[in-house]
């Protein structure tokens, strides 16, 4: 008798008027309720984000006109005395710190993830994973003021020693030539990789802890080093989770400002050489807004802004496409 | 399962009418009866800060100032959200006619060059307009420039490339640095030319005073540009200069005084002078004023109180500008900016 009186609550669920139904009233009420919440969250959401883009669109409105779109993307004039402005130093600078910083943290982050999740002995394992948790825990501003005053002073003296030896090799040897100063592009670079470190890192290694037991003991049965496990087994059974973890650190990169603004040495001249400085778009913003007086100017500077929103929105596309590749290809290989 | 969903529901709405509530009670903000509030200059900023904490002390009014940057204090005071603005860069006059604003002087201050040369030691550096200018062209890059040792003749000089600081932020000393640069260069005039901010042709940007100077203080072989009370409180290494009468001098708040001396403020139209390379024996190349901006059309009582509040600075914040490095205004540039308010506003104090 219970339990067919439960089904047909289940059944008549969108009858809120049924006699002796009191109680279910509410709770149906309730559901409703929570419906409509979730659905305007959702949608607020998504407003917000439209609407932030309309009305930087709007606000850069005035720099649209007056440059272009290519004619901004590739002017590299950034000078508020004649009211001239290009966007190519700081695109060129967002990519290449955020490139340095791929480069450095996706083989480091593979490495604690593996070492975590398959080689670590079981006591070393929650320090090791806990201490590069920590990372993501420290604010940006503490990465910056650190990069100023302990990193870039210690890197100064390790940049004679990187121009020397990498700077005379013909070709190569341009991204490495400067004076030694500590900060500068590499410098910026290797801030980034060590901030968006635990966020590639700890995807890895959950998703690495999620490889069946079955598959990696078969695996190692079989005679496979552990590395042939990792890479053979382990990689290619995670590796969409993995890419989407890359992703993740490199949309936080490509975004970060203050810990960037303290050490990438903020110069609108582009140079050829890893160690000279240079700014990117977030750091432009953080300098140049408070004191930005002309209205081209202003616009100017959150024109950059609906560039930078561009960007980002481009290598979220980039990793859908590139997952949907590799799914499509997985299907049609087995 | 019911029961306890039902007061999930409960505890759900409870929470909701919460958050309301107190939602509500945090949107009811009052402001201070009487008080005003002025957006602007990070420069001025410390100088307001102390001539309105000394106000309120002695008149129970409450000036309540926002340190958002020049171009934010402008954008403020055209759009009428607040009682006054500031700027370290004077606007011109046909802007300030074409939206109805007038602007006056506060304070005068200046800047000087700062350096890291290992043995080399505070106002033991000799420079020059003209030398600076060719150092933050690139034109001179290494420390042992003959145009350097010709300034110097008793200092050892390295043969060290020169790091050129500069300010990475939009700054009043920016456009100070810069506008004297352009008075004493004419290459840099062209190429350059002066605002809060510039197309830098080398160096790296420190953001803030604090940024040029850590910068400086970590490169050797560095040369930087920061407030004269940046170097003071910091024991910083700075150099002497040329002035525009042919005078070795160092940067003192009578040298900013003197440069403020030498102007002609009474004709000045709407006060637009900057108070770089002027003339006379013992001033200071560098000197920079900061200046506040009002709207014509602002309800009178408002204005009153912003010309009150400054004037009351005028008399008697001279010491607590003096405290922090701001040199006080001379009394005839008082009177002047008195009869200024009386031309342009039609009433004054």
């Amino acid at each position: 008798m219970s339990s067919l009186d439960t089904a047909v609550r289940i059944d008549k669920r969108s009858e809120p008027t049924k006699p002796k139904a009191g109680r279910r009233t509410w709770r149906l009420t309730g559901d409703s309720l929570f419906h409509a919440a979730a659905r305007f969250a959702a949608f607020l959401a998504v407003a917000v984000l439209f609407a932030t883009v309309v009305a930087i669109t709007f606000d850069s409105w005035p720099s649209i006109k007056t440059f272009g779109v290519w004619g901004f993307l590739k002017s590299s004039q950034w000078d508020p005395v004649t009211n001239a402005f290009g966007a190519f130093p700081f695109i060129i600078g967002t990519l290449v710190s955020s490139a340095i910083a791929m480069v450095l943290a996706v083989p480091i982050s593979f490495g604690t993830a593996l070492f975590v999740a398959e080689i670590a002995p079981s006591w070393i394992k929650r320090p090791i994973a806990g201490a590069v948790e920590l990372l993501a825990a420290i604010p940006s501003i503490v990465y910056g003021l650190w990069g100023l005053i302990v990193f870039a002073p210690a890197f100064a003296q390790v940049e004679p020693w990187i121009s020397d030896t990498f700077g005379a090799i013909p070709g190569v040897g341009l991204l490495f030539q400067g004076p030694p100063m500590g900060i500068g592009m590499l410098s910026a670079g290797i801030i980034l990789a060590i901030m968006i470190l635990p966020y590639i890192s700890s995807v890895m290694r959950d998703v690495f802890m999620a490889v069946p037991w079955s598959l990696r003991e078969s695996a190692y049965a079989m005679g496979c080093t552990t590395w042939e496990v990792a890479w053979h087994i382990m990689l290619p059974y995670t590796r969409t989770a993995v890419i989407g973890g890359v992703f993740l650190g490199l949309g936080r990169a490509l975004g970060e400002t203050m810990a960037v603004t303290f050490v990438i040495g903020n110069s609108n001249v582009l140079s050829a050489s890893l160690l000279m400085p240079g700014a990117t778009i977030p750091s432009v913003l953080a300098n140049e807004f408070t004191e930005a007086t002309s209205k081209l100017y202003l616009s100017s500077l959150i024109y950059l802004g609906l560039i930078l929103i561009g960007v980002t929105l481009a290598v979220r596309l980039l990793a859908v496409l590139l997952l949907r590749r590799l799914a499509s290809r997985e299907g049609a290989s087995t | 399962m019911n029961r306890s969903s039902r007061g999930g529901s409960a505890r759900l709405l409870c929470g909701v009418g919460a958050a309301l509530t107190i939602a509500m009670f945090c949107s009811v903000g009052v402001l201070a009866a009487g008080g005003f509030t002025g957006a602007g200059s990070t420069w001025v900023y410390p100088l307001l800060a102390k001539w309105s904490s000394a106000y309120q002390g002695a008149t129970g009014i409450q000036v309540n100032y926002q340190s958002i940057g020049s171009g934010g204090g402008i954008a403020q005071i055209k759009a009428g959200t607040v009682a006054f603005g500031a700027s370290d860069m004077p606007l011109k006059p046909e802007e300030l006619k074409a939206a109805g604003l007038i602007q006056f002087p506060t304070a005068v201050a200046g800047e000087d060059l700062i350096y890291n040369l290992p043995g080399i030691g505070p106002l033991q550096l000799v420079l020059s307009g003209p030398l600076v200018a060719q150092i933050y062209l690139g034109k001179v890059t290494h420390w042992n420039d003959p145009a350097i040792a010709k300034l110097n003749p008793g200092l050892h000089l390295p043969n060290k490339y020169i790091t050129v600081v500069h300010r990475s932020d939009g700054s009043g000393t920016t456009f100070t640095f810069a506008n004297y640069l352009s008075k004493v260069s004419p290459e840099w005039n062209q190429r350059v030319g002066a605002n809060t901010s510039v197309a830098w042709p080398v160096g790296i940007g420190g953001k803030g005073n604090e940024g040029v100077s850590s910068y400086v203080e970590r490169i050797p072989g560095s040369i930087g540009y920061v407030e004269y009370a940046f170097i003071l409180q910091n024991h910083l290494s700075e150099a002497r200069m040329f002035n525009a009468d042919g005078k070795l001098v160092a940067p003192s708040l009578q040298g900013f005084q003197d440069a403020s001396a030498h102007v002609d403020w009474k004709n000045a139209q709407d006060f637009y002078v900057i108070l770089t390379n002027q003339a006379g024996p013992n001033t200071w190349p560098i000197s920079g004023c900061t200046w506040e901006i009002m709207r014509k059309s602002a309800a009178k009582d408002s204005n009153l109180a912003v010309m009150r509040f400054f004037y009351w600075g005028f008399e008697h914040g001279q010491q607590l500008a003096q405290a922090i490095s701001f040199g006080p205004l001379p009394q005839s540039t008082v009177a002047a900016i008195k009869a200024y308010w009386r031309t342009n506003l039609g009433y004054g104090i």
